[in-house]
């Protein structure tokens, strides 16, 4: 690699550095592995590449069977959240500089949800919480005619925190009680109720209370910050949680 | 070809019916935490610090804290108050990382039965304590028992 580039005739892309990147990759095949296996793969990278830019080289180019989820590669789209060194991240978001790479890079699937294949997981539970908090407009005022609702800027002020949420999983997959065999809403899923309870055009935030003043709703919270730390929209996510709790405690939002 | 299912790692969701205690639950938390702040505190200064410090604790200096009322209901708010607070608290864990609905059920009824045992215990002794049994060990205590 390095004689090609002197070959070459001197280019201001050639200067970027490359190096030899080791990932290791908890694999899962359920036609063939009978429990997950770890996998080291030798990936040259620019530090300017992403943790995504490496699974692609690898899918691409080494062992087309890895199996990942993304769609958008900007962040956006809230497929490629995976366990990163450890921690919950998006893929296409960590860049191969952040992370110390005279180590390996371990790289697995989140965890709390049931293993389909390699870095893929199902995420059914997951979209079930979230549909259970009734996460869309409920109002029972009607606009006039041809206008929009009108919502002053401190009104939407209030929630725009939690409108960030790109359902990931990245926090609901790092809460250790949404690890335990309870089943607890999980972070996301009070998020986008929060999105909701605080919005001054909705009308059925008590709903929305009632069903998270369950005993598998906000009370499970232990307060740990995972989520807030997993979170790569860096969404106060504990902070939500709390106003939901103080709103359940007041009655009203 | 067949393929391996690995287990989904949670249990399917169950709603309850009937009270929410969790939510006072997680309530009591926080009152009694603060309360017991200032109880626990107080209780603190008073044996280990005040006077002649924690030197000054010996059988008599109970029985003279014990003569007063206000020393009586400090006492038995804070047995109360921290016991049920450290009971909720390890039945919060259990909930969190215990395994089964039998595991879950003979632990959650053991910290019960502690925390009931300890109140109940608790409470007989600061209220029917008598400073005149056994050997008074002080000389007013001799005096006061005397007296009696």
């Amino acid at each position: 690699m390095a004689t090609a580039t002197a070959e070459k005739p001197p280019a201001a892309a050639d200067a970027v550095p490359s190096f030899t990147v080791t990932l290791i990759i908890r694999r899962f095949d359920p036609e063939v592995d009978e429990e997950p296996r770890w996998q080291d793969f030798d990936v040259e990278l620019y530090g300017t590449d992403r943790v995504l830019d490496a699974l692609h080289k690898i899918k691409w180019e080494q062992d087309g069977s890895l199996t990942f989820r993304r769609s958008c590669a900007h962040g956006i789209c809230g497929s490629d959240a995976m366990r990163i060194n450890g921690r919950n991240r998006l893929a296409c978001k960590t860049l191969i500089k952040d992370l110390d790479i005279t180590k390996p890079i371990y790289v697995e699937a989140i965890k709390g949800l049931p293993l389909e294949k390699d870095l893929v997981v199902d995420m059914e539970p997951f979209f079930e919480s979230f549909r259970e908090v009734q996460p869309f407009l409920q109002a029972n005022s009607t606009p006039g005619n041809g206008k929009e609702r009108v919502q002053s800027v401190a009104d939407r002020a209030r929630f725009d925190d939690t409108t960030k949420c790109i359902l990931c999983a990245a926090c609901t997959s790092s809460c250790p009680v949404f690890w335990t065999d309870g089943q607890y809403f999980g972070p996301a899923a009070i998020v986008n109720a929060h999105r909701f309870i605080f919005d001054s055009r909705d009308d059925q935030a008590k709903v929305r209370l009632d069903i998270l003043n369950d005993k598998e709703g906000v009370w499970r919270c232990r307060t740990t910050f995972n989520c807030s730390e997993a979170c790569p929209r860096g969404i106060q996510v504990t902070q939500a949680i709390a106003e939901v709790k103080s709103a359940i405690m007041r009655g009203k939002p | 070809m067949t393929t391996t299912e690995i287990a989904a790692p949670r249990s399917p969701r169950t709603r309850g019916n009937g009270t929410n205690w969790e939510k006072w639950g997680w309530l009591y938390m926080r009152v009694s935490g603060v309360v017991l702040v200032v109880l626990i505190f107080g209780h603190l200064f008073v044996n280990l610090w005040q006077g002649t410090g924690v030197s000054a604790i010996n059988f008599a200096f109970v029985a003279g804290k014990w003569a007063d009322p206000f020393w009586k209901w400090w006492d038995v708010t804070m047995l109360w108050l921290a016991l049920i607070h450290g009971g909720n608290g390890m039945r919060t864990i259990v909930n969190d990382y215990a395994r089964g609905r039998t595991t879950r059920g003979i632990l959650k009824i053991a910290i019960l039965a502690a925390v009931a045992l300890l109140i109940i215990l608790g409470t007989l002794v600061v209220f029917t304590f008598d400073p005149c049994l056994g050997n008074p060990s002080s000389d007013a205590l001799i005096q006061m028992c005397a007296a009696k």
